[in-house]
């Protein structure tokens, strides 16, 4: 009896023991490993982080208040003198701290209309494809007819018949930025929905709703991630654009397509206007791509 | 092929109905209207005024009148432009726009693909890693920060070329915006082109033609260049969209006469006439030529059938 009990135990290591060794690496398992074997995306992770934090932190990492007008230290160059260690622009303004605030609007813009478009795309894109049929080519007829319009303008017809308030950017952004996401589901689900487990979840007597949110959202989240990361640069992109034309953030309040319009109007005296917010930008950018193409070969089944 | 391009231009007409009715209901559903201003005007000229531009009508009437115009190429006057109509704004704008924006993609396409090409012949070489380099700047750094860049080093710092102005379309005022108009293109293209390359030089025709004894010369000419250059004409569509909204910021930036500047002067001042117009402008001419390069497309990859 006793032997038989420690010999139970012995087994029940041994067999512990040897599914540590044999561990079954899962889906998700793999991709990590993968990404966190890219070097590049994992730099662009640091750094992206790095500039996160400083935007999170700005108003306790410099003296000045973005908006506070230093009359004695109009468009003067990078000093440590002050701690104006960008400079300051042309309205006397400390041009780091407003970097920094350039960088808090221009992630959340990236951050917030990505949710906007992911809610909007995933659900659409999950109903289009579940359903199929006559749903389904109604749903991605009206999506080919916004499709092959020009986006750009209509975000702008959106800013300008809304007010150029920021959360409206958002939305205006997010509204339009939802088709592609629609498409990769409604493909993903197009696959995944002739699959024997929704088929025995919907033996089982489960409702549309809970397959789609239980079963089928999950199991399209992948394409659905990279496109997310590569969707933020390009969102954080358009935001500038606006800005840069005038039609996006307003003033007091600055995104670095704000600095950069004001740089390139001052280039000619005060080039580092214009330098520090474009470094900024394009690091930003960078990252993103990287950590982008990072997941998409992480992801990407048909390497395996 | 007749029949498919017929069908394609049917259906390019829901599509520029959409845009029209979009940008009609929506600066319609606007708050305000054109004739609100500080000083009160006295109800008969407020309401003579609205006679006048047809807005005391039903919406949808007011829709139908503006697409009849639209179709006969009349977007009405514009509200900042006075004595200008929209069409007549275009009208200026237009040429300077398409001759920009041709440029650009001529060269666009020659450069991208000469790139893409070198970079596939010396695939993993310093050359290749140096183009695709270059390309992920291209790509990553947005015109509007690539112009001003430009316009700083050549413009101010060398001064070798104008900073700005349309200078009557003269050769060394255009250089600096086409080129920056071209370069995220230039880089995007050249990647296509590397990518479609490599993948052909490795496929068996190819090695079909080494074994015959073909020149290298002519193996790249005439069997491989033309498989690989099938995925840019069919980013072709996407570019030119590209270019008519980079043509907008690239415009404002170096300050020319062109569509793209008309729209943001409309776009902030509320001209509502004048935004619709060349929103209409600017969507006719994206789908018409996402409909050209369908065509082209067709015509160049014999796999694809026209039923």
């Amino acid at each position: 009896m006793v032997q038989d009990i420690t010999g139970g135990r012995a087994r029940s290591e041994l067999i512990a023991k040897a599914g540590e060794e044999v561990q079954g690496r899962s889906l998700w398992d793999d991709a990590r490993r993968r990404l966190f074997a890219n070097k590049m995306a994992v730099a662009s992770m640091i750094v992206l982080g790095f500039i996160a934090l400083l935007a999170l932190f700005a108003p306790w990492l410099s003296p000045h208040d973005y908006d506070a007008v230093y009359w004695e230290a109009i468009g003067i160059p990078p000093t440590l003198e002050n701690s104006h260690w960008f400079g300051t622009d042309a309205n006397g303004r400390d041009l780091f701290v407003r970097t920094l605030y350039g960088a808090r609007v221009s992630l959340m813009v990236g951050i917030v209309t990505t949710l906007v478009a992911l809610i909007i795309g995933v659900t659409y894109g999950a109903i289009a494809g579940y359903f199929g049929g006559r749903v389904d080519a109604v749903m991605m007829r009206i999506v080919d007819v916004l499709y092959s319009m020009p986006t750009m303008f209509f975000i702008i017809i959106l800013v300008v018949v809304f007010g150029r308030h920021i959360v409206l950017v958002f939305i205006a952004i997010g509204c339009v930025e939802w088709l592609t996401m629609a498409r990769i589901v409604r493909g993903q689900t197009l696959s995944v929905k002739r699959k024997e487990y929704i088929e025995a979840a919907r033996a089982a007597g489960v409702g549309i709703g809970a397959i789609i949110r239980r079963h089928i959202i999950p199991n399209v989240i992948g394409p659905v991630i990279v496109f997310m990361t590569l969707l933020v640069p390009a969102v954080i992109l358009l935001e500038s654009f606006l800005s840069f034309l005038g039609l996006g953030v307003q003033e007091p309040m600055t995104s670095w397509g704000v600095l950069i319009s004001e740089g390139a109007q001052q280039m000619e005296n005060a080039p580092w206007m214009l330098i520090f917010p474009a470094i900024f930008l394009a690091v930003t950018l960078f990252c993103f791509n990287f950590i982008g193409d990072g997941l998409r070969d992480a992801l990407d089944p048909k390497d395996r | 092929m007749l029949s498919y391009a017929v069908r394609r231009l049917l259906e390019a007409i829901p599509t520029l109905l959409v845009i029209v009715a979009l940008s009609f209901f929506l600066m319609h559903s606007a708050p305000g209207g054109p004739f609100d201003s500080e000083r009160v005007l006295p109800p008969e000229i407020e309401a003579n005024l609205k006679a006048a531009y047809n807005l005391d009508k039903p919406v949808w009437q007011q829709f139908l009148i503006y697409l009849g115009n639209a179709l006969q190429g009349d977007f009405g006057p514009s509200f900042t432009y006075k004595d200008f109509t929209v069409s007549e704004l275009i009208g200026t704008g237009f040429p300077v726009s398409i001759r920009l924006g041709l440029t650009a993609i001529i060269l666009a396409v020659c450069i991208g693909c000469t790139l893409g090409v070198i970079a596939a012949m010396r695939q993993n070489t310093s050359t290749d890693y140096t183009v695709m380099g270059f390309s992920m700047v291209g790509i990553t750094i947005p015109n509007f920060v690539m112009a001003p860049l430009l316009t700083l080093v050549f413009g101010i710092y060398l001064g070798w070329l104008p900073v700005a102005g349309w200078g009557g379309g003269a050769i060394n005022h255009m250089i600096l915006p086409v080129v920056a108009l071209a370069l995220p293109q230039i880089a995007i293209i050249s990647r296509l082109t590397r990518g479609g390359m490599v993948e052909v030089l490795r496929s068996n025709f190819v090695r079909t033609a080494h074994a015959k004894g073909l020149p290298e010369r002519l193996i790249i000419w005439r069997h491989t260049l033309r498989a690989a250059l099938l995925p840019v004409v069919s980013y072709l569509g996407p570019a030119i969209a590209g270019l008519v909204t980079g043509s907008v910021v690239i415009e404002q930036i170096f300050g020319l006469p062109g569509i793209g500047r008309y729209f943001i002067q409309g776009a902030i001042n509320r001209d509502y006439t004048l935004v619709m117009g060349t929103v209409i402008t600017y969507g006719t001419l994206i789908v018409m030529m996402n409909l050209l390069v369908d065509l082209v497309y067709g015509l160049l990859d014999p796999r694809v059938r026209y039923d």
